[in-house]
């Protein structure tokens, strides 16, 4: 764990051959061409609307998820069950069924929409610039929901229930109960559904990997894919270049460790 | 009083059956997909279901020996990998539970940074460190990267559960002459099969579902695993959609029956102490 990480920050210090051979040290020769990409700008700016967005819609969906699944109706254990499907799936196969789910011609979205008269014409939703972004944003909030929906549910299991029936008695309306209420005392599992979302959605990979394959170029790529498509697809094959943006990931994604340890306070959780 | 009651129920079992409708719609679309012959994939408009059902997709993928090949890489990685993290965070797991010792909070502190340490962000250390040591397009390369990423929340999962046996019973097996490891084996483990259970699960499945290492590692076609090979069904020159999903429906069948098993662990170990 600790000796690849190494390796990384030794090999952004380094010039490679397209072959992976070793040609001298360049110091932060790779960091300062990094700044110096035209795509980077891009990229960052991807990663940031791809992180924030997930996040936010995953936050908001779940919480209304976990709300109707901590309640008590018949079937509630199935539905709860059915919920684990996009979670168990690995993301490569529910990526690859979303770019059959997508496709211009014969994807069921479009067939839908056409049919239902939504949309008067299909829409390339993964080659339009306009949509990919959307679309994949999309893929990721439904594979985001079933995690932060359970982190949600079992905040939510932790709330006494005479805490609401207090709130009923006092005449709070179910909307102020749950704001007033059930929410404050959500907000542990709600800073920890959020930090790991934050990791998790940042280090995502096969989605962007597999709906943006046919798009060339940088325009469509997170940090993770634009690192990895330098060092092992692009014509540029830098694999000093893509360490340093390697390093740059492991840096920001410190931030938001630190930022989850303080948030669930580990030492006293431990106790 | 009873009537709003009923129509709460009655509207909340509606609300959850558009849930699961909506959850399950994009995989029912991959089942039914996987149940086209190949010339109904290219139909305008599209059809949700088959005109004609061929069942013997399934068969197709079944004998076809790249794809048993894939399947028995996935198991040779997920079941070492997961072999390795038994063995290695059992002792590690009761140890820290048990003891204290100089460096215990710095330990644990390390074991959960890793575990937000997803390969994917290492995968081109990764990649050098295997390359330096020759191991790139082995399987040795791909358990031993399966099984440091998944120590972490088999280490978590099982020290809480450790932590959660009274120390009395293990008092009352040293009366009866019981050493250390008897103790481990025949009172202490018996008691955490639920955490042993989860664990072995959770790391089986991630090492199942691990994509980005293998894609970078196995470039040798045969010892690619499910996650890597089944794409190649799929290609600018082939799109066999309907064996693709075939064998996707192949290979996350089991893990979502495995995870339905241990879903009720899952939040705790992944989550860490936060939530409780």
């Amino acid at each position: 764990m600790v000796y690849p990480a190494i390796v990384l920050v030794r090999t952004s210090l380094a010039r490679y051959s397209i072959t992976g051979r070793h040609q001298g040290w360049v110091g932060l020769g790779n960091y300062a061409r990094l700044l110096g990409q035209e795509a980077l700008p891009t990229v960052v700016s991807n990663t940031i609307v791809w992180v924030l967005t997930i996040v936010a819609v995953t936050l908001v969906l779940s919480l209304g998820l976990a709300q109707l699944l901590n309640a008590r109706f018949p079937g509630r254990n199935v539905v709860r069950w059915t919920l684990i499907v996009p979670w168990a799936a690995s993301l490569i196969v529910t990526s690859k069924l979303f770019v059959w789910i997508y496709d211009y011609y014969f994807g069921i979205l479009n067939g839908a929409l056409v049919g239902l008269g939504v949309l008067g014409g299909p829409v390339d939703w993964l080659g339009n610039d306009r949509t990919v972004m959307s679309a994949m944003i999309a893929v990721g909030v439904f594979v985001s929901l079933p995690f932060t929906t359970y982190v949600l549910l079992a905040g939510l299991a932790t709330i006494p229930n005479d805490v609401h029936e207090a709130a009923r008695v006092d005449g709070a309306s179910p909307w102020r109960a749950y704001r007033s209420v059930t929410l404050p005392l959500l907000k542990p599992a709600l800073l920890v559904a959020t930090a790991l979302n934050v990791i998790y959605v940042f280090n995502s990979f096969p989605i962007v990997w597999t709906l943006n394959d046919r798009n060339p170029g940088f325009a469509h790529d997170t940090m993770i894919t634009y690192m990895y498509k330098i060092a092992f697809r692009s014509g540029l094959r830098d694999v000093g270049l893509a360490a340093a943006v390697g390093v740059v990931n492991v840096a920001l994604i410190l931030v938001a460790v630190a930022a989850y340890l303080r948030t669930v306070n580990w030492r006293d959780a431990e106790a | 009083m009873a009537e709003p009651h009923v129509a709460r129920r009655r509207a909340l079992t509606v609300a959850g059956v558009l849930l699961s409708v909506s959850v399950l719609a994009p995989y029912l679309v991959m089942l039914l997909t996987a149940l086209k012959p190949d010339a109904e994939l290219r139909i305008t408009p599209p059809r949700l279901f088959p005109v004609s059902w061929r069942v013997t997709n399934f068969l197709d993928v079944v004998s076809d020996p790249e794809f048993r090949a894939w399947l028995r890489s996935s198991l040779v990685v997920a079941s070492a990998s997961t072999a390795i993290v038994l063995l290695a965070a059992t002792p590690a797991a009761y140890y820290t539970a048990r003891h204290r010792f100089p460096g215990r909070a710095a330990f644990l502190f390390l074991v959960l940074v890793t575990q937000m340490f997803a390969p994917t962000t290492l995968v081109v250390g990764l990649y050098r460190e295997f390359f330096e040591l020759s191991l790139v397009n082995t399987y040795t390369a791909l358990i031993l990267t399966n099984a440091a990423f998944n120590l972490a929340f088999a280490i978590w999962i099982l020290r809480a559960f450790f932590a959660s046996i009274p120390r009395e019973l293990e008092e009352a097996a040293a009366v009866d002459g019981c050493g250390r490891v008897r103790t481990l084996c025949s009172i202490v483990l018996p008691l955490a099969r639920p955490a042993l259970v989860t664990a072995t699960i959770f790391a089986f499945i991630a090492a199942w579902n691990e994509y980005i290492v293998a894609l970078t590692l196995m470039t040798d076609p045969d010892k690619r695993p499910l996650t890597v090979g089944i794409t190649t069904y799929v290609t600018a020159y082939v799109q066999h959609w309907n064996h693709l999903f075939a064998a996707s429906v192949i290979a996350i069948v089991p893990v979502v029956l495995l995870f339905a098993l241990i879903e009720r662990h899952l939040v705790t170990g992944l989550t860490a102490g936060g939530v409780k």
